[in-house]
């Protein structure tokens, strides 16, 4: 039972067919088998966030779940966020506007997050967003960037409303 | 880091994964795996076998039976957060779930495998003696249910034997006019608590205080459930001198050192976090009991 599994999985909507050993993490599978390297990994035990992807829309550390564990699951990360034509998504366009982020290796994590939090919580006030932030780590910007980037982009937000695609 | 290998098994039914977990040496069971990956990916912990309960859909879920609160093993922290049931009859539960870790972690967390791992500041662990709850715990042999207590053999250890599932955690909701508050002190948001305190307060016709449940947890090996300061505040006036005086034996339990805390500052912690949860809880008794 060591042996690999067959799984298949819907990542950015498309579906993925591999084969994968039981111990292998759901974020080394997304970098080194789907070879979608957005999603970072930091502390690989559940500390920096960088990680985050959403798993069936709900943030979740990647580097904490088996890749096994998505067989027949949806997830999405950082490289869904932005519409197919490469251009960035309202959210990706206030961090750009805010200067939200400077090394950048903790944004797809954050991103992530923050989108959920968008998805649910059209307008969260600073409190929300700080708490919601608390679980991905940012050495670079002091997070006061961050904070008036999810702000910025909360206010261009109808509520409720996303592109055709459900981004925020 | 990466976890050593392992046989993995997502059975689909209770009945197959306690088969599993009968048949298997150095299994482990995976619920949420917000503790377990981490100790796997250190190599902390090694298991030959691992049993993945995500996929037994028995055993997930918010239920109500006899006025009691049942929640399924595999319950996430994220549902029971935004339950309206949760915030109507135990909101206590909500107001503890907010220091549970982070949201990533939340949505994924679950209260049956919070109480299996057993850390002594876990704040579902703090609620579950708060409320004095019972356990379900399911294997090949059978069932049976454990108080809180016998459930809580130590350092983060259960008594569940071996072969044994969790299944659910019962909860037994007080009046809806009850006052309630959880606070705790930590280094950082979402850190696990240096000292955790919980209240219940119900208060009689004539304000005074009718019952009173206490949780105190950093301090020993499991969650500590103050007697003394309990019996203080039976039939009292919630005054804050007898809030005080409460919380003053509660500063007087036995309590451990580590390389950060000394027993003398979590016994501080301790005596200051059970008067406020208490000035709080009666203030929430009093609004509610008004409203």
């Amino acid at each position: 039972m060591t042996q690999k599994r067959r799984i298949a999985v819907t990542v950015n909507g498309t579906r993925y067919e591999r084969e994968a050993e039981p111990r292998l993490s759901l974020a080394d599978f997304l970098r080194h088998d789907l070879h979608l390297t957005g999603t970072h990994l930091g502390c690989e035990h559940g500390v920096c966030g960088a990680c985050t992807v959403l798993f069936n829309g709900h943030s979740a550390r990647s580097c904490l779940m088996l890749a096994v564990q998505a067989d027949g699951q949806e997830i999405t990360t950082v490289e869904g966020l932005s519409p197919a034509d490469g251009s960035l998504s309202p959210l990706q366009e206030a961090f750009h506007e805010k200067h939200a982020l400077q090394c950048g290796f903790c944004t797809p994590g954050i991103l992530c997050t923050v989108t959920e939090l968008l998805r649910e919580v059209p307008r969260p006030d600073e409190t929300q967003i700080r708490e919601c932030l608390s679980g991905n780590l940012c050495r670079c910007t002091g997070y006061q960037p961050i904070i008036e980037a999810v702000l910025l982009a909360a206010s261009q937000l109808e509520p409720g409303i996303k592109d055709e695609d459900g981004r925020v | 880091m990466k976890p050593a290998p392992f046989a993995y098994y997502d059975p689909a039914s209770l009945a197959e994964a306690s088969a599993l977990l009968a048949r298997h040496d150095n299994a482990r069971l995976l619920a949420g795996g917000q503790s377990l990956m981490p100790m796997m990916n250190f190599r902390y912990v090694t298991p030959d076998h691992l049993i993945d309960l995500n996929k037994i859909p028995s055993l997930a879920g918010i239920g109500i039976a006899d006025g009691a609160l049942r929640f399924g093993a595999m319950t996430r922290q994220r549902e029971i957060e935004f339950s309206s049931e949760v915030a109507r009859l135990c909101p206590v539960i909500q107001e503890a779930l907010a220091h549970v870790g982070h949201r990533q972690t939340r949505n994924r967390g679950t209260i049956g495998g919070s109480l299996c791992h057993f850390d002594p500041a876990a704040e579902l662990v703090n609620l579950t003696a708060l409320y004095g709850g019972t356990l379900e715990a399911e294997s090949v042999r059978g069932k049976r249910v454990l108080a809180f207590d016998a459930f809580a053999a130590g350092f983060m250890t259960s008594s569940l034997e071996p072969d044994e599932i969790l299944t659910a955690v019962t909860l037994k909701p007080w009046g809806l006019r009850h006052g309630y508050a959880f606070l705790e002190l930590a280094r950082r948001h979402g850190d696990f608590a240096i000292v955790a305190a919980s209240a219940l307060l119900e208060l009689d016709p004539r304000g005074r205080i009718a019952r009173a449940a206490l949780a105190l947890s950093g301090l020993g090996p499991v969650p500590a459930r103050p007697e003394k300061s309990i019996a203080l505040l039976q039939g009292a006036e919630p005054t804050r001198e007898a809030f005080l005086a409460a919380a003053e034996e509660a500063g007087k339990i036995e309590a451990m050192s580590d390389a950060y805390y000394s027993a003398a500052y979590r016994q501080h912690l301790a005596l200051v976090l059970t008067r406020r949860v208490l000035e709080q809880a009666a203030r929430r008794a009093a609004e509610r009991s008004t409203a």
